[in-house]
């Protein structure tokens, strides 16, 4: 082993390290202040000179690598003089105002004052930047306390890759500057944060921070993100209960100590005054049930076209109360209808302990298989393409290795906005030479650090795919090997890429031959940027991310399963930094998937068609039997619901009323429902049709677990206590249950009563196979990646490392499809939906924080100049959007991130909601997997303005 | 420069600010760039060092860099905004506003100093009621500092465009001024 000595003792360093990494990680502190573990060294502060023998005179440790042998001093007395000196100089341009400042307390530079015992400067004190930028609702920067560090200006281009900032000016005149000392809104800014998280002084502060008091007085609770599946560590600060402000934490699995605007800034919605706070009975019901004597009638004007979300119609009643009508209902359909009247709507957003009771109590309780969640509308053609090629449908690899490949591929994914921190990812990966080659149709941000941008017109990606395996097999690049010993299929495959030549797939794509020969080379062989720092080695690592450009499809499967083949083909798998990586889009929704929230598996993809697994599950909860036809899906549950098949449902934590495809089916089908439950935490547009709303308590007021989109496994903290009478979804699925139960005449069957979320983690694990090693007690600061088959099992980071799940790798020749539905004379435009960077899903807790909603308080399309000129629609107006299913009325953006004959509408807003255009009759064959993606459409510019 | 090196530092708790209400303002590069800043532009194309070359094109071609003109750099050559804004401010040379009539540079190297051009500065900013880096109301000069032009021998200099001026007082430095074209004596 490589060894330096560091005052007196003899440290270890990994190949490539300097002396300031082997002395940290051998527990030695050197001073520093413009250093960060996750940033390049810049050696600007000079407060970590350290003295090496054989130098003649100190050098700054951060930038210094290690050679064997090295002897360190990082203490000395003309190593204290100079530091003392730097201390000084700092402080003659910082008032060193501790006793008001916010910072005391969490400042390095008060700290190593402390430290040289510098109490004020003796030279003239003149601080030269005294500017104060509060131009925006998530942070403020204070000039006055700026040292000129540059962690802010490195982590926004190192890190986020936006370049928002950087320094301007010279001499006395220098100053951390946006564009043209212009407002940050103006600038590149995504507002993550993350020069706040690394500022040393008070220079940054959250606004939620201002006035709340001194560091040392918060209390601190550590907990994971309640917003997308990257499923970062936050470290909430809290003062008398309330939260104060959000930070990362160093050594957080996922994130590091790195956040998004929405993990960062988008908890004040805990707060909003329109949160649930006690169960509420529909008007109607309560006059029919006995509870009021005032007759009333539902009027039909959607909740869409309603200002705000007005629970007038409902009256609060107790929990004994609002339990025992939905019981007693729920019991009536049942014994009238049958079980498979009763359909229920699981949540990605609560957790792996709810999802499992939930769906224990539609089979177990309720008796059937009519239980499913949004994952159908984002990554069930995942699940069902990737579990037919490899056995698992999910990630194969971990966030953290991304930074690590040589190439990554991504297609229809907007990371660096749906996936922020992933994005960071994916930044990273490219400073350091990784090539990055991205196939969408639009032009998202981060197509500015790309190597290659194809850019195929909406749902003709398949030819790109097809082509690319086509040139690798044409050229030689291949894994000859890895497809003999580990994959089977691959001489139909070869057959069928034949007929798929680029020139062939650059007509129906309209991405040049060239640039696909290009990629495929560049993915088949791993090979970084040009100008990157070249390894000395064969074939690269090269992996795959995507997300829902790929799987929301009427072809989806086949398309997921294309990437696969790519993927096998090549031997980008079952090896670091490879892999092929559905993004998850929901913090849960990889573990309400494993837990079975699912209509045709149980718990751990456990098939209901098979007996033998369904028996074992039967015997585990205590019943008899288990219902063996796979149940309904999102889709087909509203249709059954319009054709009178299903009579009651049961909605926890989702909003079909905005994120189901062609909205007013949804609505028509959620209306002619005898009984419809709506469990949330706010009064969601689904909420305000339902016969009874139960009050949920959100992710940041319960325990249990999420398992974010790598199948890591972490354990969430309560931060704040729930408003009023909400509880956490597990006590109420399991009190409903019970009365359920009770009134079927069926007590003493399942167990539904439990202490803990530990205790329901407990029997999970007793069914789920990949869980069946991970008990809450382990997960004690700690997390862990299933499959984790038994107690001592350290988990499994990388899928499928020496076999497949599945045993071999299947390929599968995947046909061209066309998108179903084309666009034609009448309506000529493609419409494609998705997310934006600042808002999350429905939009019912992005909308109700002050900062988010403050970035974009209302939805846009984004159109192409050309379609916009034709239309007459102009930037910044209003614009009609319409399809065979409905119209919108939407803000108007002409850009160029979409190309001509492409519109782009974000799905968070009740105003102009995306899902009034999408179909709900093109499904995936095999995932039922709505097309959300391509849609066609028209725009006009509407008569009033 | 919008920052006061005159304000007092405040170390008082802050406030919450408060916010402009934000509103959307279209693309400000929707229209392509005009052809003598696309010709520059499109000759940089890929070199990921021709920055300062292209901002040096581009002023001695339009007399300054504009925010858009810098924009339509950053977003064709695919720079950053913030960096081209920080190498332009860096370098005293980029101006960020159309430049008067004549530019007047007051070299402050060492010989210089040593020869008055403290008290040149100091009598021009007085007499022309500007401050470095300004530009008299009429446009007619704009006062800048230069920290050596190499011409010591010579020394205190002023250059005024092109063109340098030696063995300079600060009275000398008025007359000087006094007799460029565009100004109250000027006959042709």
């Amino acid at each position: 082993m490589t060894t330096i000595t560091v005052d007196g003792r003899v440290v270890g360093f990994a190949p490539g390290a300097t002396v300031m990494e082997a002395a940290l990680a051998g527990g030695i502190d050197i001073p520093r202040l413009c250093h960060h573990p996750e940033l390049r060294p810049s050696g600007g502060c000079r407060l970590c000179l350290v003295e090496v023998e054989g130098m003649p005179k100190p050098v700054p440790a951060c930038g210094l690598a290690c050679r064997d042998g090295m002897v360190v001093a990082t203490v000395g007395d003309r190593l204290w003089a100079m530091r003392r000196e730097i201390i000084d100089l700092f402080v003659s341009e910082h008032p060193l105002a501790c006793s008001t400042c916010e910072a005391d307390g969490a400042c390095d530079l008060q700290r190593y004052a402390a430290a040289v015992g510098v109490t004020e400067s003796t030279h003239p004190t003149e601080v030269h930047r005294s500017l104060y930028q509060d131009d925006n609702p998530f942070f403020v920067r204070d000039h006055q306390y700026c040292i000129l560090c540059g962690k802010c200006v490195r982590v926004c281009d190192e890190v986020v890759g936006v370049n928002a900032i950087d320094f301007a000016g010279r001499g006395f005149e220098s100053h951390v500057a946006t564009p043209f000392d212009g407002d940050l809104i103006e600038s590149a800014c995504v507002f993550c944060g993350s020069c706040v998280q690394v500022c040393p002084t008070a220079a940054l502060r959250p606004v939620t921070r201002l006035r709340r008091g001194r560091e040392a007085e918060f209390a601190r609770v550590r907990t994971i993100c309640g917003y997308c599946g990257v499923g970062c560590g936050i470290e909430y600060a809290l003062a008398e209960g309330q939260i104060v402000y959000a930070a990362g934490y160093p050594g957080a699995p996922v994130n590091g100590e790195f956040l998004c605007a929405k993990g960062r800034s988008g908890w004040d919605f805990v707060s909003s005054p329109d949160r649930l706070t006690r169960p509420l009975v529909r008007r109607d019901l309560a006059y029919r049930a006995g509870l009021t004597t005032d007759p009333w009638e539902m009027p039909d004007t959607s909740p869409l076209g309603s200002r705000k979300a007005d629970t007038e119609a409902f009256l609060p009643v107790s929990w004994e109360v609002a339990l025992g009508l939905v019981a007693d209902r729920l019991a009536a359909v049942v014994t009238e209808h049958g079980p498979d009247a009763v359909a229920g709507l699981a949540s990605a957003r609560c957790t792996n302990e709810e999802n499992y009771l939930f769906q224990k109590l539609m089979r177990a309780g309720i008796g059937t298989n009519n239980v499913d969640h949004c994952a159908r509308l984002c990554h069930a053609s995942t699940v069902a393409g990737l579990g037919a090629a490899f056995g698992s449908g999910a990630m194969t690899n971990p966030i953290r290795e991304i930074r690590e490949a040589d190439c990554l591929l991504i297609t229809g994914s907007n990371t660096a906005e749906s996936h922020p921190v992933i994005g960071y990812e994916v930044v990273r990966a490219v400073k350091r030479g990784a090539s990055l080659v991205i196939i969408d149709p639009r032009r998202i941000p981060l197509v500015d650090h790309a190597t290659l941008w194809l850019q195929p017109r909406p749902g003709m990606d398949v030819f790109v795919f097809l082509a690319m395996m086509h040139v690798i097999l044409r050229g030689g690049w291949e894994d000859p090997a890895f497809i003999a010993e580990r994959t089977e299929g691959f001489e139909a495959l070869a057959a069928a890429v034949r007929e798929h030549p680029p020139e062939v797939a650059a007509l129906a794509s309209g991405v040049p031959a060239a640039l696909i020969e290009e990629a495929a080379r560049v993915y088949a062989l791993g090979a970084r940027a040009a100008g990157g720092d070249e390894r000395p080695r064969g074939r690269g690592r090269s992996s795959i991310l995507y997300a829902m450009g790929i799987t929301q499809r009427s072809n989806g499967t086949d398309l997921v399963r294309a990437l696969a083949d790519l993927a096998m083909l090549c031997g980008h798998l079952g090896k670091p930094a490879t892999g092929v990586n559905p993004l998850r889009g929901q913090s849960n929704v990889q573990g309400a998937c494993d837990v079975g929230a699912l209509p045709n598996v149980l718990p751990g993809y456990q098939p209901v068609a098979d007996a033998e697994k369904r028996a074992a599950v039967a015997a585990a909860w205590g019943v008899s039997h288990l219902p063996e036809s796979p149940g309904l899906t999102v889709v087909e549950m509203m249709r059954a619901a319009t054709a009178g098949r299903v009579r009651a449902m049961y909605v926890m934590g989702e909003n079909p009323m905005i994120s189901d495809p062609n909205l007013t089916h949804v609505e028509e089908a959620l209306r002619s429902l005898d009984l419809l439950v709506v469990q949330d935490i706010f009064p969601s547009e689904t909420a305000l049709l339902a016969h009874v709303i139960l009050p949920a308590a959100s992710s940041l007021e319960k325990d249990g677990t999420f398992t974010n989109t790598e199948r890591r496994v972490q354990l969430l903290a309560p931060v704040v206590p729930a408003p009023g009478q909400a509880r956490p979804d597990w006590e109420i699925v399991g009190r409903l249950a019970e009365a359920v139960a009770a009134r079927l005449g069926r007590e003493g069957g399942p167990r539904w009563r439990f202490g803990s979320t530990a205790d329901i983690m407990a029997e999970l694990g007793q069914v789920t196979p990949q869980y069946r090693g991970i008990g809450h007690e382990r997960l004690e600061g700690e997390s862990l990646v299933w499959p984790c088959p038994a107690p001592g099992h350290p988990g499994t980071p990388i899928l499928h490392t020496t076999a497949f799940t599945r045993g071999r790798g299947l390929f599968h020749p995947v046909r061209a499809a066309l998108p179903a539905e084309q666009p034609d004379d009448e309506y000529p435009l493609i419409l494609t939906t998705g997310r934006i960077l600042v808002h999350y899903h429905s939009g019912t807790m992005t909308r109700r924080s002050e900062s988010l909603a403050w970035r974009e308080p209302r939805g846009f399309a984004e159109v192409n100049a050309a379609d916009a000129a034709t239309a007459g629609v102009l930037d910044g107006k209003p614009m009609i959007i319409r399809s065979r299913r409905g119209e919108v009325r939407t803000q108007a953006r002409v850009t160029d991130r979409v190309p001509p004959g492409v519109v782009f509408l974000s799905f968070h807003w009740k105003e102009g909601a995306a899902n009034l255009l999408t179909s709900d009759e093109s499904l995936d064959p095999v995932a039922k997997i709505p097309e959300l993606k391509v849609s066609a459409v028209r725009i006009e510019r509407p008569a009033r303005p | 420069m919008s920052f006061d090196s005159s304000a007092p530092a405040d170390a008082g708790p802050r406030e919450r600010p408060r916010l402009r209400k934000f509103a959307y303002r279209g693309d400000p590069l929707a229209e392509p760039p005009p052809p003598e800043l696309s010709e520059i532009i499109s000759r940089h194309r890929g070199e990921r060092d021709g920055l300062i070359t292209v901002l040096e094109e581009i002023q001695r071609r339009f007399g300054y860099l504009g925010e858009r003109q810098l924009r339509y750099v950053a977003r064709d050559l695919g720079f950053p905004l913030a960096r081209i804004y920080g190498v332009v401010t860096f370098y005293n040379w980029f101006l960020l506003t159309p430049p008067g009539l004549h530019q007047v540079k007051v070299c402050r190297g060492t010989a210089c100093h040593v020869n008055g051009s403290a008290l040149i500065l100091d009598r021009l900013i007085a007499e022309l009621a500007i401050g470095v880096d300004e530009t008299t109301p009429d446009g007619r000069l704009t006062l800048q500092t230069v920290a050596c032009v190499g011409a010591c021998s010579l020394a205190a200099v002023v250059v005024v465009g092109s063109d340098t001026y030696g063995r300079m007082s600060p009275e000398e430095a008025l007359r000087t001024l006094a007799a460029l074209p565009g100004g109250d004596g000027d006959s042709g």
